[in-house]
């Protein structure tokens, strides 16, 4: 389905997740992650999203929380302190990449 | 001479050689193809068992035997440790040196748990007051502890999805409150489920429906529950959002990793160790003469027996088409069909695939069953007792099951007007054509 994003017309799933990554912008991203509750987009809020984002782009696939807590330099605690619930999931949606493999 | 060499002969790779070496009968007496498997050990562990064993129902001993004899004449049987796998020279490593060349590679080295990586679960307390059982060595020294523990809080807490048989968690506090009824004792003993999920399972009305399960049982669920650390001496389960959840009994299952030669094979698989396999060929994507099945693969369906038997069949015939050098057919549709204990002698079964989630229903034969989809039945239960014999005799053998196809069949299933599953929402990629044919089979 088609859904207006920071007045960008993008494909999204369901849930909300972007189905073309090349769709996105940081304007997307902030405006997906206000609805999501989190006011303000830091440095160390990018950080993890770009981190994401690149990771998914050059593998075809999303980070395990593990490997994001590991890799993006911002251990899991504080990842989810940054991205309540699911930070996978949430940083994710806001980087504009669909949503994680998840588990069946 | 072709040589097909298979790596693990657990189920998957068990029933991969049994059905190779009846696909490829005439060339391996001619000497044109060669079928060699390989393991580290000569353990088959009935892994469905292990579920039983806590509970007194089945000792350890009724859940192993030997590899072997399980693959049937003709296949080599090399017992070693894979270092890793040189998908450029067409060729795996042993430790120790030994080499092992290939035509075409199976990789069906399953999944293991990691309780290392959670904080404290294997500290002070692991195997006192916290378990696991999804090791033999697991589910014996639960047993022993059940058998003499004299009540309080008992917590199954899973770690982080994917897991093996994602039912297990959910069955076995089904059969907690039966064994503690049956001991007289259950109103000493609280059970509480805390697991990642937002639910009971995975898919919408599953998930209600063993939610209610949950609830008449009087098991507590704590969903949403990502646990990052336990405290054994404490008895404190930890979020990473820091919640807590107490226990005296914590039986976890931790987090699951693919085998640890995936991580030293370059492009092979995925930073949990699971290969890269495509959803519908299972053809591994580091290479065309590398394919993948069961828990060994990253496909978004369940990590169970039904599921290595039903890409089996799919695999045989695409390696088949491979070995032929024709076009591989893209048939895998995720189906995973599961038994789920739900105590006092009842059981559930669920049927499903990529696109369509459990239903209700009557299962093989539309109407009739004699199974029932979503429904707790006696015949249900000895259903998932006769599968031990099944397992033995038909699944590894590599036979076909009697009507039930390797792609689900809506027959029977009362789906209403339920929206089919978007794919992209399991598979959490772009969107991709899933409907080769068999739609009339569908919507049947």
């Amino acid at each position: 389905m088609t859904a207006t994003i920071a007045g960008v017309a993008v494909e999204v799933d369901g849930d909300g997740f972007l189905q073309k990554p090349e769709q996105w912008n940081r304007e997307i991203g902030a405006e997906i992650a206000r609805e999501a509750g989190i006011a303000e987009m830091t440095d160390k809020h990018w950080q993890v999203v770009e981190f994401m984002r690149n990771q998914y782009l050059e593998t075809g696939s999303a980070p395990s929380i593990r490997s994001l807590g590991k890799e993006s330099g911002v251990p899991i605690k504080e990842l989810y302190q940054l991205f309540p619930k699911g930070p996978a999931k949430l940083a994710a949606k806001i980087g504009g990449i669909p949503k994680p493999r998840g588990c069946i | 001479m072709k040589r097909i060499l298979i790596l693990g002969a657990g189920t998957a790779g068990t029933i991969m050689a049994n059905r190779l070496r009846k696909l490829y009968k005439r060339e391996m007496k001619a000497g044109s193809m060669e079928i060699t498997i390989v393991d580290q050990d000569d353990r088959h562990v009935y892994q469905p068992g292990l579920l039983f064993v806590p509970f007194g129902i089945y000792s350890p001993e009724d859940c192993v035997r030997p590899r072997r004899p399980q693959v049937k004449g003709g296949v080599r049987y090399v017992t070693g440790a894979i270092d890793r796998v040189e998908a450029d020279e067409d060729r795996v490593y042993l430790e120790g040196g030994k080499t092992l060349d290939y035509d075409l590679l199976v990789v069906a080295t399953g999944t293991e748990i990691a309780p290392q990586e959670t904080e404290g679960l294997t500290g002070a307390g692991w195997n006192e007051k916290m378990f696991d059982f999804y090791t033999l060595e697991g589910a014996t020294r639960l047993a022993e502890a059940l058998e003499k523990w004299e009540g309080g809080r008992l917590v199954v807490n899973i770690v982080e999805m994917p897991i093996k048989c994602p039912i297990a968690p959910l069955e076995f506090v089904f059969l907690a409150d039966w064994y503690f009824t049956k001991k007289g004792m259950r109103d000493k003993v609280e059970l509480a489920l805390a697991t990642p999920l937002d639910g009971a399972f995975t898919r919408p009305i599953a998930s209600k429906a063993f939610g209610d399960l949950l609830d008449r049982k009087g098991v507590e669920l704590v969903p949403d529950f990502n646990a990052g650390e336990v405290d054994g001496p404490e008895g404190k389960l930890k979020s990473w959002d820091e919640r807590e959840v107490d226990f005296d009994l914590l039986v976890s299952i931790p987090l699951h990793m693919g085998a640890e030669y995936v991580s030293r094979s370059p492009g092979l698989g995925d930073d949990m160790n699971f290969v890269f396999t495509d959803p519908n060929t299972l053809q591994a994507k580091r290479k065309e003469n590398i394919f993948a099945l069961g828990d060994a693969t990253n496909v978004p369906t369940s990590k169970a027996g039904s599921v290595a038997h039903f890409e089996a069949e799919v695999l045989e015939q695409n390696i088949r088409r491979y070995m032929a050098g024709e076009p591989l057919a893209e048939e895998f549709d995720g189906h995973a069909n599961c038994f789920i204990e739900t105590g006092h002698n009842k059981a559930v079964l669920i049927d499903f695939n990529y696109d369509v989630e459990p239903l209700p229903g009557k299962f093989p034969i539309a109407g009739v069953g004699p199974l029932s989809l979503l429904k707790e039945t006696r015949f249900n239960h000895w259903g998932k007792l006769a599968f031990k014999w099944v397992y033995w005799n038909m699944l590894l053998p590599g036979m076909d099951m009697p009507a039930v196809p390797a792609r689900m069949s809506m027959r029977g299933k009362k789906h209403g007007d339920l929206p089919k599953l978007q794919r992209h929402d399991v598979l959490g990629g772009s969107p991709t054509n899933n409907d080769n044919g068999d739609e009339a089979n569908k919507v049947a």
